[in-house]
């Protein structure tokens, strides 16, 4: 614990503010012994004085010396601060053990009790008590302590529910060691921290909290004298002597926001342990060679009719800043896309499969950086950024995203979210808007539609709301729907339906479908044409058909292979592929996936394969495309059987 | 294997290889109304029972506090007859049940009681002074929500996705310091400043218009900066979500991604705040009002207080808790309203 708090001293916020609380309770410390008597005397020359060399903040209507008296005043408000806490802690402490300390059923009334006292402000609290402890500096002291009791009871209370389920402190309670030993002994320890930094917060508001009160009348009473008191005597005269008011105002301010800010630092020193940002890795992998010629080889292929493509997409690369350079998830991908065509394109998690669908659809944010060598959409340059073909992205480019739960809006209904698509980009008003939204959602089949479009997406099932977005979608006149991963969140018995969904518009409307799985199942069910992506590259571009048992590329093959049939044992656990993905941020010189691949030779491990036409339509990349794999040839000998 | 393989099996592979998460079960139902029902009398009663505490609270105040009350007010040299006759006349002999039956009924019928020191009806002196209390604690919260939304709307958007980390940190830092400061110090240095040395406000009173500024911005600020901060946070969290990614995908105009998608979501969460803010805001009018001396219930609690005048400082306990009272229900209600789904969740 002491090196954690000695790393958050050590930032240049935690060392400012742990100076300054260490300045404040010095100050309380030497203050009262060294200048008591010069902030004593009375100067009956000098009443109400303005600043002066003699007097840096003036005098009061005593012609007592303002700024020592500011500075004596120090030790007085600590301590009251002090022992406001402390008995804040302790009370706390006590209302928030109370389920562990009086038992389930009158612990759960305290509970309640402090839930509704926590409703309160402290403030409130704090007046109440002090009527009912009198006015004066005990009476404030207990106020402001008991009024800070339930919001320390509260966190007790959520700290003490985490360590009591804890092993051996149930164990402490079975074998019989008093409650109160038990909180003493094994939770206390274990909750010290956060009451800790929580304390010292809380210091510092009851500092503030006690110079109100004082200043109000109610706390410190003359001839006693802490900054509240100063306060309410200098804001009395603050038109002739100013300083009387602003010295104690801002050596209250001071000290109490050191103590909340240092509090503050620490706790969030000691709690967060990664501040926020990107959280791809960082590398700076440099292009290699045969990098640089797959893509002059890419440049070269492809020689298909323009018009007839939806999307033609070439050398597209995404990359991220990272700490140590640019991380490239997506190294140079192209492909296009037919009319009425799908393309499937599949890949474990991380080869940069839905990057490339989002990058396509213009929908990666800085800091994330986009560039392709061509990228049309019916004929649009998409380069120009999204804005600049808003209304035809919005009518002809449909998105179905991986969780139609996160997907929608939760606080507006459904009518309306489709509607919206409409309203902006096709003129209608909100009423023609709202009515196409009701007659599409009985397009794709969601039952009783009218009554849906006014519901929220909370009262959809998972199924019904992936139909809603496909729904969304077709608002417009798609001529493409991008679907990444549609399927995945959904319920094993709606995934063939949303499906089935989806060829159907395909085929009625002639629109094109890409379909982004990691499954390739569903990718050879629905599609023409399968693009097969590892380490963000396309591997293999093959037509579906030749999937099974046609694929070239070793990759490709073990993904086939790892997909159970009628014959597998589905109580059996299932094959993956072996090994593991490729870090973006670390992508290996040579073929990227030349650690997992049987086939490997040295050739594979210092050079890239380009992708190259492999006739029949389909392109390879690959040194040893279509070789037999292993001994007996039988693709299985890539497979591993991991128990999940 | 085959490329017909049933959905069944390749469902199963595509969670063995994603650790995808288990399918969400929506609430299809017809139950709307039965829900809004069952969170009203949920939210009442909540209300009711704190209510209760909180009348409870304020009748014994008067009976914990150490010692004879009566004689507390009048002061040790008032004669014990008089001391007994006021005793007698507040009903302070009676048994503690029947104190507190009558203290029910009188709540119930408007009597408050009547102030030990100047013999008014403690209802006359609360409604006459309630309203500049209410003024203060309403503009401060209008105000307060003013500020705070577009600012933090603003820096959210500014600040997503890790960008102007130098605007972030600075804002972070400013509002977590002015938020720190307590309302009575921020007035005491507007006065300084607006009042004593550049004279261009009041500082006293509630006369003129102008007279409101100073006190709503003493009350306001801290508020304000408290909940800019959690609507930046929100915001830069909410424009992460899928449904703002949806929103972009549909091409909508930035400025209804940012308004009409992002800023409900964000709002949820501030509006939870919302309500304790309003809380300790109704708490901050005593000592703004003590500060600019605004003639509301603020200065009446503490010179009640001071002159031990308790059946009226029990009566604006009461007023202060249940405005606090009913503005958490309030914002709860709101919140309903907005974000259906904050009716289930809350329980
Ligand atoms: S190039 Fe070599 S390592 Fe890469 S897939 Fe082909 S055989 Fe395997």
């Amino acid at each position: 614990m002491a090196r954690r708090w000695l790393a958050v001293v050590r930032t240049p916020l935690g060392l400012t503010t742990g100076l300054l609380v260490t300045a404040v309770l010095l100050l309380a410390v030497v203050a009262p012994i060294l200048w008591s008597d010069r902030a004593e005397v009375v100067d009956t020359d000098q009443i109400l004085a303005a600043p002066s060399g003699e007097h840096w903040a003036g005098t009061d209507s005593l012609g007592r010396d303002i700024f020592f008296r500011a500075l004596v005043a120090s030790r007085l408000s600590l301590e009251l601060a002090l022992v406001a806490t402390v008995i804040g802690v302790a009370a706390g402490l006590l209302l928030g053990a109370a389920p562990l300390l009086l038992g389930r059923r009158l612990g759960r009334l305290v509970t309640a009790g402090v839930n509704i006292a926590v409703a309160f402000p402290g403030l409130l609290l704090a007046l109440f008590f002090a009527v009912v402890f009198g006015v004066g500096a005990t009476g404030a002291v207990l106020a402001i302590g008991l009024a800070g009791a339930p919001s320390f009871a509260r966190l007790v209370h959520t700290l003490v529910a985490g360590v009591a389920a804890l092993d051996y402190v149930s164990a402490a309670r079975v074998a019989g060691v008093g409650r109160f030993r038990v909180l003493l002994r094994h939770v206390l320890p274990n909750i010290a921290e956060p009451l800790v930094v929580n304390a010292t917060i809380s210091a510092g508001g009851a500092l503030l909290a006690f110079a109100g009160l004082s200043f109000l009348g109610l706390g410190v009473q003359a001839p006693a004298y802490d900054w509240g008191r100063l306060l309410f005597e200098g804001v009395g005269m603050i038109y002739v002597n100013p300083a009387a008011a602003l010295a104690p105002g801002l050596a209250v301010l001071l000290a109490g926001l050191a103590f909340n800010l240092f509090g503050e630092v620490v706790a969030k020193g000691l709690g967060v342990t990664t501040v926020g940002g990107i959280r791809l890795p960082a590398a700076t992998p440099a292009r290699s060679g045969a990098e640089r010629r797959s893509e002059a080889a890419k440049g070269e292929h492809l020689a298909m009719a323009p018009s007839d493509l939806v999307l033609d997409v070439r050398d597209l690369r995404v990359s991220f800043p990272g700490p140590a350079g640019p991380i490239r998830p997506v190294r140079g991908v192209t492909f296009s896309v037919r009319h009425g065509e799908a393309l499937g394109v599949v890949g474990e998690s991380g080869s940069g499969k839905s990057l490339t669908a989002l990058a396509v659809a213009r929908l990666i944010e800085e800091p994330g950086r986009v560039e392709a060598s061509r990228m049309e959409f019916r004929g649009a340059d998409l380069r120009d950024g999204a804005s600049a073909h808003r209304h035809l992205l919005g009518t002809s480019m449909a998105m179905v995203f991986q969780d139609p739960m996160t997907s929608f809006n939760p606080t507006r209904r459904i009518g309306g979210q489709l509607a919206e698509v409409a309203f902006h980009h096709q003129g209608m008003t909100r009423k023609q808007a709202l009515a196409r939204a009701v007659e599409r959602l009985d397009a794709v089949r969601v039952p009783d539609p009218a009554k849906r479009a006014t519901q929220y997406p909370h009262e959809f099932s998972g199924g019904m709301r992936q139909r809603a977005m496909i729904g969304m979608g077709v608002m417009g006149t798609p001529s493409l729907i991008i679907a990444d991963e549609p399927t995945t969140a959904l319920d094993v018995t709606v995934q063939q339906q949303v499906l089935d969904l989806l060829q159907s518009i395909r085929d009625e409307d002639d629109v094109a479908l890409v379909l982004i799985s990691h499954d390739v199942t569903v990718v050879g069910e629905v599609c023409d044409r399968v693009l097969v992506m590892y380490a963000g590259r396309i591997v293999e571009d093959l037509p579906a058909d030749r999937l099974d048992g046609g694929a070239r590329h070793p990759y490709t093959r073990a993904l086939v292979a790892a997909v159970p049939d009628m014959d597998t044992d589905l109580d059996q656990p299932l094959a993956v592929v072996p090994g593991r993905p490729v870090d973006p941020a670390d992508v290996p010189s040579g073929c990227a996936f030349a650690a997992r691949c049987p086939l490997a030779d040295a050739r594979c491990r210092a050079e890239d394969p380009p992708l190259e036409p492999a006739g029949d339509g389909s392109q390879v990349a690959c040194w040893h495309a279509g070789e037999p794999l292993g001994l007996d040839g039988s693709t299985g000998v890539l497979v591993e059987v991991r128990t999940p | 294997m085959t490329t017909t393989a049933s959905s069944v099996a390749s469902t199963t592979s595509a969670r063995e290889v994603s650790g995808a998460k288990p399918p969400t079960v929506g609430r299809v139902s017809a139950l709307t109304t039965h829900r809004w029902v069952r969170f009203g009398v949920r939210r009442l009663g909540r209300l009711v029972t704190s209510l209760a505490v909180l009348v409870t609270a304020s009748f014994l105040m008067i009976h914990l506090i150490p010692g004879d009350p009566v004689r507390g007010a009048l002061g040790p040299t008032a004669p014990t007859a008089l001391v007994e006759a006021r005793r007698e006349s507040l009903g302070l002999n009676d048994p503690l049940l029947v104190q507190y039956w009558d203290y029910l009924r009188g709540l119930f019928t408007g009597d408050l009681g009547t102030s030990l020191t100047s013999q008014l009806p403690v209802a006359d002196v609360v409604s006459q002074r309630l309203p500049a209390t209410l003024t203060l604690a309403l503009l401060g919260f209008l105000v307060a929500v003013a500020i705070a939304v577009p600012l933090g709307v603003v820096m959210g958007v500014v600040t997503r996705r890790g960008r102007g980390r130098r605007t972030e940190l600075a804002f972070t830092t400013t509002s977590v310091v002015v938020g720190t400061v307590p309302d009575f110090l921020i007035g005491v240095g507007l006065v300084y400043v607006f009042g004593v040395h550049l004279g261009w406000l009041p500082v006293a009173g509630n006369a003129t218009p102008d007279a409101y500024v100073l006190p709503v911005v003493a009350l306001a600020l801290g508020p304000a900066v408290i909940l800019a901060r959690i609507i930046r946070v929100e915001m830069v969290a909410v424009l992460e979500a899928d449904f703002v990614r949806t929103a972009r995908a549909k091409r909508l105009p930035a400025r209804t991604i940012y308004l009409g998608h992002a800023l409900p979501n964000a709002l949820t969460a501030g509006l939870t705040i919302c309500g304790l803010l309003l809380g300790s805001l109704v708490a901050g009018t005593v000592l703004v009002e003590n500060v600019f001396a605004w003639p509301g219930l603020g200065r009446t609690i503490v010179s009640s207080i001071l002159s031990k005048d308790y059946p009226v400082v029990q009566a604006i306990v009461l007023v202060y808790g249940v405005g606090v009272l009913l503005a958490n229900t309030a914002v709860d209600v709101v919140l309903a309203l907005l974000d259906p789904r904050s009716m289930i969740a809350e329980d």
